[in-house]
């Protein structure tokens, strides 16, 4: 295993080392010690490397992230895994604001909480959060799943698009155009999936599942009190 | 006998008198309001007249200052972009760029052209909301990728294949506002670039997913440096709100470049009440964000590239006097491509509307083949024509800039200064800071420049 430790190495020189790992590089495994809640580690990654980042992270931790598996053994500061393509980030602790905002695609796993906005925008990734998460989460979700086994907060799924949004606890409140679906056994599968691969001790049917009514899709005036 | 003036009677009584306020268009207005229910949305920067570079003069040269030669002494046009932090700067031969306009607002070949014209001016074209096309990649020279709040298509290959990142919070016709593009656009290409279903009216928010303030902002630059291992200077794009704040800010924030989009800075489809409400005219916002660079000591090392209802080189060559580095056009150089054009006089009737005024561009229905994603009218656009166009326009405007800076005595463009000009009115002398015409005087200054 490769050791980059924070205090004594200059985070571009961080980055630049962990980003040159291609699809043919041999040295798979990497440990950042250290970090003390530094922005933008790990961020930009594009190969199939491991890396395990032992402490808390400032803000962007694995930043469009693309095939690396990134473990944060600590907790993550806002932004983690923001506009992620592909790959895994695991998560020991909690994340702040905005985790896994916009992410195109690959598997965000949080076993703490998670603070507001956690899926906002996203377009595709998957998030599995074991504890509970914040207000406005998955606002104008695209596409992907936000499962949760805890609770969510106020406005989930506010403006939602085509995400599909899995809860086991309670729902403070719903955001505009939000509605509880049926769970229907293709959601029973993709949930049995991600709980599986998220490590996640629940079982599917133990979820409801929150999606779009999709009445805010095209303009209407007699839902202009939604706008 | 004024038929008006007297009734069958013939006893005098006075002329039927419109109201100023409520004008004709703005009783049409509330009529379409109360037959629909929807505000009005359209393309476009304000139209209301406001103090722009035409109420500006040049003095040109006198016993103080002598002229350059035209044609003969040499006045330099180039511009580099991105000095500050960036390995690796944008050096363009002409002081003007192509604002960012998106696909999905505008068609692929359109796109095309913009790239086409862009790199055959040796200047560089933008993206816009709905991420990089290939056709303008590979018809760009120089592209920036602009970094927006609904990161449509936003993804690290395309970060690492532009020349430059434009972190846009703003936009001069809407500051404080995000997009719209209505579901009449949404084809399966535009769909799948946005990863939305087809058809849907797609928003794209007012701010950014992933953070709030200056402070967020600096950080967000850093991870972008990183990922794009600080090669691409960064460029912060900001609407003509609070100029002199919110240039102070970007610097704070860690840009390479700052654009300021003053309110006639165009939009694909946006409230009307928006576009004419909000934010400040051009002019008004040049000399604050200059100021800041200044109080900064940063003018020069931060650029500044200005946009909004640049039309001629004249514009240009105001822009810069006022302490511009460069300016970015977009309405203008769609103008040139052939939007609006009164070839198509008819079909802009049967639309509704005439030549020059329309501005319907979210409905996907242009008659030029510009703005719109149907097959059949994006087919009457020739790309490699239209890119010529724009390269002939930005020559011109270059042209028409560079006789005015010899004019001026100045043998490089960005030689050009505010003591090189006054202003025709109270009101632009105020927002330019520039003396009125025939004085030495500039209101609200205590001393003159």
């Amino acid at each position: 295993m490769q050791t980059i430790d924070m205090a004594s190495t200059e985070l571009r020189e961080a980055n630049s080392t962990l980003q040159a790992q291609k699809a043919d590089t041999n040295q798979k495994a990497w440990e950042i010690v250290n970090p003390k809640g530094s922005h933008a580690i790990a961020c930009g990654l594009d190969g199939p490397i491991e890396v395990t980042v032992r402490g808390s992270t400032g803000y962007y931790c694995a930043g469009m992230n693309k095939q690396a598996h990134i473990h944060i053994v600590g907790s993550a500061g806002p932004g983690v895994a923001e506009n992620m393509m592909s790959g895994t980030v695991v998560i020991d602790g909690d994340a702040s604001q905005y985790a896994g905002a916009t992410g195109h695609g690959g598997l965000l796993v949080i076993k703490g909480n998670a603070s507001s906005r956690c899926g906002i925008s996203m377009k595709g990734i998957d998030i599995v959060v074991h504890g509970n998460i914040g207000h406005m989460s998955a606002f104008m979700a695209q596409s992907g799943n936000l499962v949760v086994l805890g609770d969510a907060g106020d406005a989930l799924g506010d403006s939602l698009y085509e995400a599909r949004l899995f809860v086991r606890g309670t729902v403070k409140s719903l955001g505009a155009d939000c509605i509880e679906k049926e769970m229907r056994p293709e959601h029973l599968g993709i949930l049995k999936d991600l709980l599986e691969r998220a490590d996640a001790d629940a079982k599917p049917e133990e979820f409801k599942r929150y999606g779009s009514a999709r009445k805010l899709y095209n303009f209407d005036v007699d839902n202009a009190s939604a706008y | 006998m004024n038929k008006m003036t007297k009734d069958v009677s013939g006893i005098p009584h006075t002329v039927p008198q419109k109201p100023a306020t409520f004008t004709d268009p703005v009783n049409a207005e509330i009529r379409r309001a109360a037959a629909t229910g929807i505000y009005d949305i359209r393309g476009g920067g304000a139209k209301r007249k406001v103090p722009h570079f035409d109420d500006l003069l040049f003095l040109g040269a006198s016993i103080s200052r002598y002229p350059l030669e035209g044609y003969r002494e040499k006045c330099e046009t180039k511009v580099v972009l991105g000095t500050r932090f960036a390995k690796k700067p944008i050096e363009l031969d002409i002081p003007i760029t192509i604002a960012g306009m998106s696909f999905g607002s505008l068609s692929g070949p359109a796109k095309e052209a913009l790239g086409r014209g862009a790199s055959a001016a040796g200047t560089s074209t933008t993206t816009g909301d709905g991420g990089m096309t290939e056709e303008e990649r590979g018809h760009s020279d120089k592209l920036i990728y602009q970094y927006l709040p609904s990161r449509y298509g936003m993804n690290p290959d395309d970060l690492r294949r532009c020349d430059a990142i434009e972190v846009v919070v703003g936009q001069g016709a809407k500051p404080g506002g995000g997009g719209m593009l209505l579901g009449q656009k949404i084809s399966d290409r535009v769909a799948e670039m946005r990863n939305l279903p087809k058809g849907i009216d797609q928003r794209s928010a007012c701010r950014h997913p992933d953070w709030t303030g200056p402070d967020d902002l600096e950080i967000k630059i850093l991870e972008l440096r990183e990922i794009t291992n600080w090669e691409k200077p960064i460029y912060i794009k900001v609407g003509g709100a609070r100029p002199y704040f919110d240039t102070t800010l970007a610097v704070k924030a860690g840009a390479d470049v700052v654009v300021l989009d003053g309110m006639q800075g165009g939009t694909a489809a946006t409230q009307d009440v928006f576009i004419e409400h909000v934010g400040q005219p051009t002019l008004a916002c040049i000399r604050p964000a200059v100021q800041a660079l200044q109080d900064l000591g940063m003018h020069r090392e931060v650029q500044l590239v200005v946009s909004g209802g640049i039309r001629t080189g004249a514009d240009v060559a105001k822009a810069l006097a006022l302490g511009a580095d460069a300016v970015s056009i977009g309405t203008a150089a769609l103008i040139a491509l052939g939007d609006n054009d009164p070839r198509w006089e008819a079909e802009y009737n049967e639309l509704g509307t005439t030549a020059g005024a329309y501005d319907d561009w979210h409905e996907g229905r242009d008659p030029a083949g510009i703005t719109t994603q149907d097959p059949e009218l994006m087919a009457r656009f020739d790309s490699i024509a239209g890119g010529r166009r724009l390269s002939n326009y930005l020559k011109v405007m270059t042209l028409e800039a560079q006789t005015i800076a010899r004019a001026c005595g100045k043998n490089h463009v960005h030689n050009l200064e505010p003591e090189d000009l006054c202003a025709l009115t109270v009101e632009a002398s105020a927002m330019s800071g520039v003396p009125l015409a025939g004085t030495n005087w500039v209101p609200g200054r205590d001393e003159s420049y």
